[in-house]
């Protein structure tokens, strides 16, 4: 019964909310990866999905359902802030530089020491360590 | 508008237009003598503004003229300006240093694209001190922090691309967590002018998402500027990085993120919500303390005399944290002091080993990393080279008479104003570790005797090249002549400190 009126205030919650609790299940989903992978490859993936839960964080308050783009015209009366999505613009171009310079690094650590992943790398450099 | 109104924006513009034009030239040389000369303008632009400042005030620069909340301000203060001068002053001599240097360390093909990276670099960190505007401080962070990650892994060890690999993962989430923690304020105020958000928070200061965004911009910038949990990246980076990047880094690098963070405090949030409302200070403090602590006893035990210096590297990052926390003139005055200090001395250090790893390659111990047992000895065959890394280190440790003695008397003092006697003792106690990892190497080279001694000949003396000396030697005076004339760095610190502390906030 209680369960039943939990779930029945819950869920309109849940729909208004909807964009947060996307958000934040990427935010976390992609932070567990990096850090819980220990592939190189796979550690990257996290970290973009981690980066681009941050988009939807930016581009889901500047939305307003019916909102137009900001033309000062008489019939439009609401407006989305444009802004919000000028931001991301540039923190995809980021996004994009810095997981191509990380899968470059991948490659070249592979060519280095023929393999991609974290634990059998540590252990070569322990190796090397020790040696020196 | 004459040429001196628009130092601001040419601050950033001249060294970073500098980077696509030595990537155009497609030849070391040139690349060097405009990456070069871009620098050395933005060291002189940086002191101008200096003078600025101190003339007229804080200097503000719209963007495309466009005035504050709408566009992007560049926006220069006392502090900001006294950062501009370290982090160019370190750049303008780094730079002739990494003629002498690359060359040994990097593939030919591969200059050109070094000095490019390294004029991107001093770009987004000049960026990030003059910016007024949030989310352009994000992508000045970023623009630095990519072409670092290039520059690490320049190093000829293989560990330098795993370093500079680690370095990514957790600057990027560093960087990531910045952007959030903007985001939260965004939404809060609808402004990302630091200046403008600060008086806008005023009203809304103790909700959940500006609670939230202090957490996030507070771990994102304390993973930028190595406090000590979250320094992992931060050892093996400047290790096995090329000998000039380690000291440009180590002397900017983690500099400029601690400006951030000032920044964020006292602009932004205002010290009544950071130091007053939450126990934001005692976490700082134990941090603080245990950087100080546990990562100076770390440096003790390393063997590769760059780890060691790395090691301390956290350690004096500790003694910057500590004077953020008391929330007073003397302690912000003792950290950005320390920011300058530490720099000069860093970058001095880092800079004269690279000499030393040049000096083992010409022995015929292969471009090898500078292990303690490899540099028994040279105190005789790199005497001058040597004492600037022991002079360097004074500084470290805050013997008076050299500019690290100032932070500590400062530290002192505002532990003293508040009544906290132990931290004085903590203070004093910390830099006996201090002296601990620097005798650590004075005794290797020059009371251990070097594999030609023991074999019996007479050690030859063979300094490092003058190309690398001279600049290493201008950071070593630096950081003896602003341990005796302090009107330059003192003054800068209490006027930058006395302005952010008494806003009123």
């Amino acid at each position: 019964m209680s369960a039943a009126v939990a779930s029945s205030s819950l869920l309109p919650e849940l729909i208004q909310h909807f964009s947060h609790i996307i958000t934040v299940f990427l935010m976390v989903s992609g932070l567990y990866i990096v850090i819980a992978r220990g592939n190189l490859i796979k550690k990257l993936v996290g970290l973009s999905v981690f980066q681009t839960s941050v988009y939807l964080l930016y581009i889901a308050p500047g939305k307003i359902i019916g909102g137009t783009a900001p033309i000062l015209a008489s019939q439009y009366g609401v407006y989305s802030n444009p802004l919000p999505h000028v931001l991301i613009l540039t923190a995809i171009v980021v996004g994009v530089a810095t997981l191509a310079l990380g899968l470059t690094l991948a490659v070249r650590l592979r060519e280095a020491y023929g393999t991609i992943e974290e634990d059998e790398i540590l252990a070569l450099d322990q190796q090397a360590e020790l040696e020196e | 508008m004459s040429l001196a109104a628009h130092l601001p924006v040419l601050q950033v513009v001249v060294p970073l237009l500098s980077a696509p034009l030595a990537v155009l030239v497609r030849h070391g040389g040139l690349a060097f003598g405009l990456v070069t000369a871009a620098a050395w303008a933005a060291f002189a632009m940086a002191i101008g503004l200096w003078f600025q400042v101190g003339e007229s005030g804080t200097v503000t620069y719209h963007i495309g003229s466009w005035p504050p909340p709408w566009g992007i301000e560049y926006r220069v203060d006392r502090l900001a300006s006294f950062v501009l001068v370290l982090v160019s002053g370190v750049a303008a001599v780094v730079l002739p240093y990494s003629r002498a240097c690359v060359g040994r360390e990097i593939a030919r093909e591969q200059h050109y694209l070094y000095y490019a990276m390294f004029a991107l670099c001093l770009a987004g960190l000049l960026g990030i001190v003059i910016t007024g505007d949030a989310f352009n401080l994000f992508v000045f962070l970023e623009i630095s922090s990519l072409s670092t990650y290039v520059l690490i892994a320049l190093g000829r060890d293989r560990r330098a691309l795993a370093a500079s690999y680690r370095y990514l993962i957790m600057g990027s989430i560093g960087a990531t967590f910045i952007v959030i923690g903007i985001g939260f304020l965004y939404l809060m105020t609808g402004t990302l002018n630091l200046v403008d958000m600060g008086t806008r928070l005023s009203g809304v200061e103790n909700s959940r998402p500006v609670l939230v965004a202090l957490a996030f911009l507070t771990v994102g910038i304390c993973l930028k500027l190595a406090l000590f949990p979250l320094h992992q990246w931060l050892p093996n980076a400047y290790t096995y990085a090329p000998s000039a990047v380690t000291a440009f880094l180590a002397a900017t690098a983690t500099k400029v993120s601690v400006y951030v963070l000032i920044r964020f405090y006292f602009t932004v949030f205002g010290e009544s919500l950071v130091f007053h409302k939450l126990p934001l200070p005692e976490i700082m403090l134990w941090l603080s303390l245990m950087a100080m602590f546990g990562a100076s006893a770390v440096a003790l035990f390393q063997n590769n005399l760059k780890r060691l210096f790395a090691y301390s590297s956290v350690g004096q990052i500790g003694y910057i944290t500590l004077g953020l926390s008391f929330d007073s003139v003397y302690g912000l005055t003792a950290s950005v002091l320390h920011l300058f200090n530490h720099g000069l001395a860093k970058g001095a250090i880092f800079l004269l080993i690279g000499g030393l790893v040049l000096g083992l390659g010409r022995s015929g111990g292969g471009h090898g990393q500078p292990t303690l047992d490899r540099i028994a000895g040279l105190g005789r065959r790199m005497p001058i080279t040597c004492l600037g890394i022991f002079l360097a280190g004074l500084s470290l440790i805050g013997v008076p008479g050299t500019a690290g003695f100032l932070t500590k008397w400062y530290l002192i003092l505002a532990a003293l104003e508040q009544g906290q006697y132990w931290l004085v003792a903590a203070v004093l106690l910390s830099s006996l570790l201090a002296v601990a990892y620097v005798w650590r190497f004075v005794e290797v080279a020059w009371f251990r005797p070097s594999a030609r001694e023991e074999a019996g000949q007479d050690e030859v003396r063979h300094e490092a090249p003058r190309a690398l000396l001279v600049p290493a030697w201008l950071l070593v005076l630096a950081s003896l002549w602003f341990g005796l004339d302090t009107s330059f760095t003192v003054s800068s610190a209490l006027d930058a400190a006395e302005a952010l502390v008494g806003s009123g906030r």
